[in-house]
């Protein structure tokens, strides 16, 4: 087995997780598949340092978790506190920088 | 020499049978639970759906000579991140579904169209390069994580040093964020006492029926003339409507305690 699969396998999920942020409305949701398009990177990173012969990408990797559970922390209080004020967890609803 | 030559390819790219294997169930299974996650409606099935994604990832970093990030995989995401998620869920409410209506027209269309596209434009982009497979031997020599930290306290140190920032920003900005300033006096233990005297019953509620068949929070006790008590029940139960009367069985054997078989 050629290990480009696993390359072609990340774009496949990279491409759902971007279908899921268009597609879905609620926020979580949302946020999920920005986590499955993260974790589809990774598996790419993965992938090119075994490629290489290098540990660089799996360093990148790393990072990417790190930043990503970052991200996590930030972006469940903004939704916890959207939710607190306008009891919807819907993207639809945060539309009042709009007018 | 072309055949030569593509058998050399063949050697240089080929991973062994087992993580063929590996690929071959887990990859499909990845995809599956992904495509579900998009479909299913309640977001705590799309949670579990993506843990479940996840957790195929970390088998193929295991399997990929990456057995540091492949733990990590396991303890952060699908630990820690899946956990937070849930637990947000929690707060948001379970049963948040999402709404059917279309606030933009042919949004969903033009949507997977794009995600198809996208795909198709990296799948074919990516199937054209030619690839070496170097293999992680020689650089996992000294062990994985030895390697790992070698890189990560020398060649990317400033970077690790940003991470440790961007950590600390991100813990004082959730502080900030899930903090609420307190719009009411703070209630004193006089206040609750003096509102418990106000109540028609001083003392706590009584407690649900205990029975020889039944002990459960859903049935309610007996007064001493015989009608259930509806305070020994929760109201969020009643006004669900789950709760069930003192069966007839408890009924009776509390009269034949007494003496007085009707």
């Amino acid at each position: 087995m050629n290990p480009m699969n696993y390359v072609l396998l990340s774009a496949l999920l990279f491409s759902i997780g971007s279908a899921g942020v268009l597609l879905r409305r609620n926020a979580i949701v949302v946020f999920m598949c920005v986590e499955l398009m993260l974790n589809a990177t990774n598996l790419a990173f993965v992938t090119f340092a075994r490629m290489q012969g290098t540990l660089d990408g799996q360093v990148i990797a790393f990072f990417v978790m790190v930043v990503a559970a970052a991200e996590v922390v930030i972006g469940l209080a903004i939704i916890v506190t959207i939710f607190r004020s306008r009891r919807s967890a819907s993207v639809d609803g945060a539309n009042l920088l709009k007018y | 020499m072309t055949a030569t030559t593509a058998l050399v390819n063949a050697a240089a790219t080929d991973t062994g049978t087992g993580e063929a294997v590996v690929f071959w169930l887990l990859g499909p299974l990845a995809v599956i639970a992904s495509a579900g996650m998009l479909l299913v409606k309640k977001a705590v099935h799309s949670a579990l759906l993506l843990a479940m994604t996840m957790l195929c990832l970390a088998m193929m970093y295991l399997a990929q000579d990456a057995p540091f990030l492949g733990v990590v995989q396991i303890v952060v995401y699908t630990g820690a991140v899946m956990m937070l998620f849930l637990f947000v869920l929690m707060l948001v409410g379970v049963d948040s579904a999402d709404s059917l209506v279309e606030t933009l027209r042919g949004q969903r269309v033009a949507a997977l169209l794009a995600a198809l596209g996208f795909a198709g434009l990296l799948i074919f982009g990516i199937g054209d390069v030619t690839t070496v497979n170097r293999g992680l031997d020689t650089a996992n020599q000294g062990g994985n994580v030895p390697g790992l930290a070698d890189l990560i306290f020398s060649r990317y140190v400033i970077a690790f040093e940003a991470t440790s920032a961007l950590l600390i920003t991100a813990a004082l900005g959730a502080m900030m964020l899930a903090h609420r300033e307190r719009t009411a006096e703070k209630v004193t233990q006089r206040d609750r006492s003096v509102a418990r005297f106000r109540r028609p019953h001083p003392s706590p509620l009584p407690g649900p029926g205990v029975y020889a068949r039944h002990n459960a929070v859903d049935t309610p006790a007996l007064l001493p003339d015989g009608t259930p008590s509806e305070v020994s029940v929760s109201r969020v139960l009643t006004a669900r409507g789950d709760v069930r009367p003192p069966s007839a069985g408890a009924l009776e054997l509390r009269d034949s305690e007494t003496g007085d078989v009707p």
